[in-house]
């Protein structure tokens, strides 16, 4: 359905898209540059560099643990980097003395556990950010925060509490939350793991729809069909390394690393390629 | 409420009726056999006469009622305070970092100091010792001590009430707070503390019952409150039953709030069973 976009889908060795990813006249959306980090004594990543072009959708794929989460939390600056650095549209958010919080509304993060506001109708888990952050007036937050649960189809569910609703409806809204924040970047962290399988096609629907209206992505993922669709490029994560990336069908038919044919094996295994 | 309502009755199961009757009887019987063996002690024509007292009783009692409201004073005025300080002691002991160690370290000492301390230790030392400086524009109002040290005593107890309900609350809450661009404080004050808090109300509503009771002992500063006011009816009648008349009185403020606690730890119990489903 979504055909890799032309002019966006570098192919090439790893790294070498470092380049290549630049369209005429526009930087970057993303630039990760010698990423490291360690929790203690565990390096979880170990020197990652990536490029995403504007409106470009990349999904990181990688057992269990390889740091996909801890990479995406890094970008989001929820966790401090230890070596590197990362630059959003032009900006290096990890130079010294930045405002993380001017940083964070401009890109959005949804987590695996979907992590709404249990306290909170849907409709105040999707205008805080807009009030508090972005200090919008109320009535144009709610305005704008409707909109969004318009396009998710949950414009009805506005004044439920999140416990009343589904799996797949709580994480559209937690997708309506980041965007009402109108993001230059959205991060997906495994969205649709903790979902029952019935529920993963409305959520992964939302996304393929944000793709097509042009909405950067970086999407860790185990959808590997999903994948296939919706990215111009995928990267295999492997022990905090981007061991391999290049565009979806060339990954999934011809891999060139051990490694990332056995993590597709075991996937293809697992029924879920 | 019958003990069996809504689940289904199998044969031989009591019905819901007389599941109840046999409670009502047992409770008879055990409370009867109670006060027989009291009413037929040896001793109990002269405890009922010193402690039971129906003149005395009615004497009394409007006198004891309306000191009672020193009592209301006290501890609504000190709830309050009670309430706040605890809450910012609670968030100051919770800030992250090298930098508020010394922030930490104050805020520790505040709560074990005044956790250590016997309440009514507190109230003397504050009662006395302050006005008895005699410095110059220093109030000597008991009333006024009173309400210091209950508050200094409770808010270190209900500030480790609210930190236990602050840690109660998932990271990953503040992480989703503060993906969208909130700030600390802000994560803090529409995120975190709402859940917190209502998680702790149970426990809160504990304390404020352990309060009411304890300001009888702002009595021995010389407020003139419930208790002292029952003393002093007790020396001019030479009988006990002024105490039985503030027994009730605090049997009678206290048990609805007991009771409200025990619906609202219900409430949330149910409340996360159904969370949990989903
Ligand atoms: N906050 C943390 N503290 C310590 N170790 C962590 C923390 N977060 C992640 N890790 C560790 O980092 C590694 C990578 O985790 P993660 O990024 O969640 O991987 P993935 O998302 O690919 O499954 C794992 O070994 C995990 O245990
Ligand atoms: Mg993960």
């Amino acid at each position: 359905m979504t055909a890799p976009r032309p002019g966006l889908s570098p192919v090439g060795a790893p790294h070498a898209a470092t380049t290549a990813a630049v369209g005429p006249g526009e930087g970057p959306a993303l630039v990760i540059e010698g990423l490291r980090k360690s929790f203690g004594k565990l390096e979880v990543l170990r020197g990652i560099d990536l490029v995403l072009a504007e409106h470009e959708v990349v999904c990181l794929i990688g057992a269990s643990g390889s740091g996909k989460s801890t990479l995406l939390r890094c970008v989001n600056l929820l966790e401090p980097i230890d070596a590197g650095r990362i630059v959003v549209e032009g900006e290096e958010i990890t130079a010294p003395g930045v405002d993380v919080n001017r940083i964070r509304r401009r890109i959005g993060i949804v987590f695996q556990a979907f992590n709404l506001f249990p306290h909170m109708s849907v409709l105040d888990n999707v205008t805080l950010g807009p009030r508090k952050a972005l200090r919008l007036a109320p009535a144009e937050a709610e305005a704008r925060a409707l909109e969004f649960l318009e396009r998710i189809g949950l414009a009805d569910k506005a004044r439920e509490f999140p416990d009343r609703l589904s799996g797949g409806q709580q994480q559209r809204v937690a997708i309506a939350r980041a965007l009402a924040m109108r993001p230059d970047l959205l991060l997906l962290d495994e969205i649709t793991s903790a979902l029952d399988p019935e529920l993963v096609g409305e959520v992964l629907r939302l996304v393929r729809e944000l793709a097509e209206g042009g909405m950067t992505m970086l999407i860790a993922t185990h959808e590997m069909g999903f994948a296939r669709d919706i990215a111009s490029r995928v990267c295999f994560l492997d022990a905090g390394r981007i061991l391999e990336e290049g565009p979806p069908a060339a990954m999934f038919s011809a891999p060139r690393e051990e490694r990332t044919r056995q993590f597709l094996r075991r996937i293809v295994e697992a029924g879920r390629l | 409420m019958p003990a069996s309502a809504g689940r289904p009755r199998r044969a031989g199961q009591p019905s819901a009726v007389r599941s109840t009757l046999v409670a009502v009887a047992s409770t008879v019987v055990f409370f009867g056999v109670v006060a027989w063996v009291v009413v037929s002690s040896p001793g109990w024509p002269a405890v009922q006469a010193s402690f039971f007292n129906g003149e005395v009783f009615a004497s009394s009692a409007p006198s004891i009622v309306r000191a009672f409201w020193v009592n209301v004073q006290l501890f609504l005025i000190a709830e309050v305070l009670i309430l706040a300080l605890g809450l910012v002691i609670a968030v100051l002991r919770s800030l992250p970092g090298p930098v508020f160690f010394p922030v930490r370290l104050l805020t520790t000492a505040y709560v074990d100091g005044f956790r250590a301390l016997p309440g009514v230790l507190v109230i003397y030392i504050l009662g006395f010792g302050i006005p008895g400086l005699a410095l110059p524009g220093v109030p000597v109002e008991p009333f006024l001590y009173a309400v210091v040290a209950l508050t200094l005593v409770y808010s270190a107890y209900v500030s480790e009430v609210y930190r236990a309900g602050i840690e109660s609350v998932h990271p990953s809450q503040e992480a989703a707070a503060r993906s969208l661009g909130l700030t600390r404080f802000q994560a803090l004050r529409h995120v975190i503390l709402p859940q917190a808090v209502r998680r702790v109300i149970p426990p809160l509503l504990n304390d404020f019952i352990g309060l009411q009771k304890d300001t009888v002992l702002v009595s021995y500063i010389g407020v003139v409150e419930i208790f002292r006011q029952s003393y002093i009816q007790q020396a001019g009648n030479f009988n006990f039953t002024p105490y039985m008349v503030t027994a009730l009185v605090f049997i009678v403020v206290t048990i609805p709030l007991a009771r409200l606690t025990d619906v609202l730890i219900a409430r949330d119990k149910r409340r996360q069973a159904a969370g949990g489903v989903r």
